[in-house]
């Protein structure tokens, strides 16, 4: 599983980053989160806000900060 | 919704169409749960809202018994008077700060970016300019996201006057401002702020874009791909809505209330300490540099709204013009450093310049204006 967080370093991209590795840690998986913030390499991924999560190549939030809850739900519907 | 959305799908944007039409069948079983769970939000949220305006509509009589009966202060002496004013503009503005940015983020839910970028594409420029500035003001932004904001606008054709006309109104139109002058001033100061940045985000981006500065973007923009490959949240439900009124009345509450029970305090506090006419002779209707002065002092200053209007509410109070003040305020969080230095990373130095330019030129005329026709 390859968890990216993409944002350019304000405090929502942080808070989102935090959040992601508490959701890994709280599952227990061995996924690695690499942190996006190169603009020209965030807009490869075409969204329209930051901060922007994405697992495994898609993106999954834009904009916004989804909870540790939320990521685990998210992680695991793209386990299974 | 989902048809209307875009104007032009990529087969990138259909495949993703695909998919969330499959993850919205598996949700199927569990729209009845969904439903009860909506009704009973709902039925919450609208108790609280009596509640609400029950409690605010008795604000200044229990502040009044509470100075009184219980503090045994008069109303008649400063202190008194500072007291009472305290115990009402607190809670008060507290109230409404909660109730406006529970509603403006319910309101933020029907506006992605995304279907703010829909709306506008295809839009000429004039009506673009008057709607992207309105809109500017009802989706969510914040300015981390100016760049990729910039980005996907222009990629999907939207004009670069129009795109600017967002990017103005955006910060300029502050819900947390707002409500702070509509409990201080009144709801004629507030609908003066909201009124003239609107017309000068509409004006600003309109000229920026006669200007045809478009060779001024930095060349990689245009050879970025078009397209929002993040999820869709197309049809979320009331119960969610409500939640992100929730959650934008923890974020944006929890973080300015100390600044504005700051602004209260200074509000309160300078009532007889400070002489009336204090500021009337350096920033007063009479001294015609004062806008220039206020505005260069207030473009490299930067603030968040709730921290500006107790700045406001002082100058105000010891005479200094409405004008002036008003295009103090909006050089501060209008025009902000970290947002052009964002920028910066799309746009050429002379676009740049000529951004800070016209809206600089644009709140000028707002401060004269307004300190001739008051």
């Amino acid at each position: 599983m390859k968890i990216q967080i993409l944002g350019t370093g304000c405090t929502k991209c942080k808070t989102l980053a935090a959040n992601a590795e508490k959701a890994v840690q709280e599952l227990g998986l061995q996924s690695e989160i690499e942190k996006v913030t190169e603009i020209k390499d965030i807009m490869k991924f075409q969204l329209l806000a930051t901060p922007g999560l994405v697992i495994n190549g898609k993106v999954k939030a834009a904009g916004r900060v989804p909870s540790p809850e939320e990521i685990k739900q998210l992680l695991s519907e793209e386990e299974g | 919704m989902s048809t209307d959305s875009r104007l032009a799908p990529t087969a990138r944007e259909s495949s993703s169409h695909a998919v969330e039409i499959t993850r919205q069948r598996k949700q199927r079983p569990f729209a009845g749960a969904s439903a009860r769970g909506n009704v009973q939000k709902i039925a919450l949220a609208v108790g609280v809202l009596i509640v609400w305006w029950l409690v605010y509509g008795h604000l200044e009589s229990f502040s009044k018994w509470l100075t009184i009966s219980v503090l045994h202060l008069s109303l008649r002496t400063h202190l008194g008077s500072a007291v009472q004013f305290v115990i009402f503009e607190v809670p008060k503005v507290l109230m409404l700060l909660v109730l406006v940015v529970f509603a403006v983020g319910v309101v933020r839910s029907f506006f992605t970016p995304r279907r703010t970028r829909a709306i506008l594409a295809g839009k000429r420029e004039s009506a673009g300019n008057v709607l992207a500035s309105l809109l500017g003001v009802v989706t969510p932004f914040c300015s981390c996201s100016a760049v990729p904001l910039f980005i996907g606008f222009v990629t999907a054709g939207i004009p670069l006057g129009v795109t600017l006309s967002f990017l103005i109104a955006a910060p300029m139109i502050n819900e947390v401002a707002l409500v702070l002058l509509f409990g201080l001033f009144g709801w004629r100061i507030a609908a003066l702020y909201a009124g003239t940045g609107l017309l000068i985000a509409m004006i600003a981006g309109w000229v920026m874009g006669r200007l045809k500065m478009e060779r001024y973007v930095e060349p990689w923009v245009y050879e970025m791909q078009s397209g929002d490959s993040s999820e869709q949240e197309l049809t979320l439900s009331w119960s969610k809505r409500i939640h992100l009124g929730m959650e934008a009345v923890h974020d944006i509450v929890g973080k300015v209330w100390p600044y504005v029970i700051a602004g209260i305090a200074v509000g309160a506090g300078i009532h007889g300490y400070v002489p009336e006419n204090f500021m009337a002779n350096i920033m007063g209707k009479g001294a015609w540099w004062s806008v220039p002065i206020a505005v260069l002092i207030g473009v490299p200053m930067y603030s968040n709204a709730a921290g500006i209007v107790p700045v406001v509410q002082a100058l105000l109070g010891k005479g200094a013009a409405l004008g002036t003040v008003l295009a103090f305020m909006m050089s501060v969080i209008g025009l902000s450093l970290p947002e052009t230095i964002i920028l910066r990373k799309v746009l050429r130095p002379q676009l740049i310049a000529a951004f800070v330019g016209v809206v600089t030129v644009g709140i000028l005329l707002v401060g004269y204006i307004f300190n001739f026709v008051l």
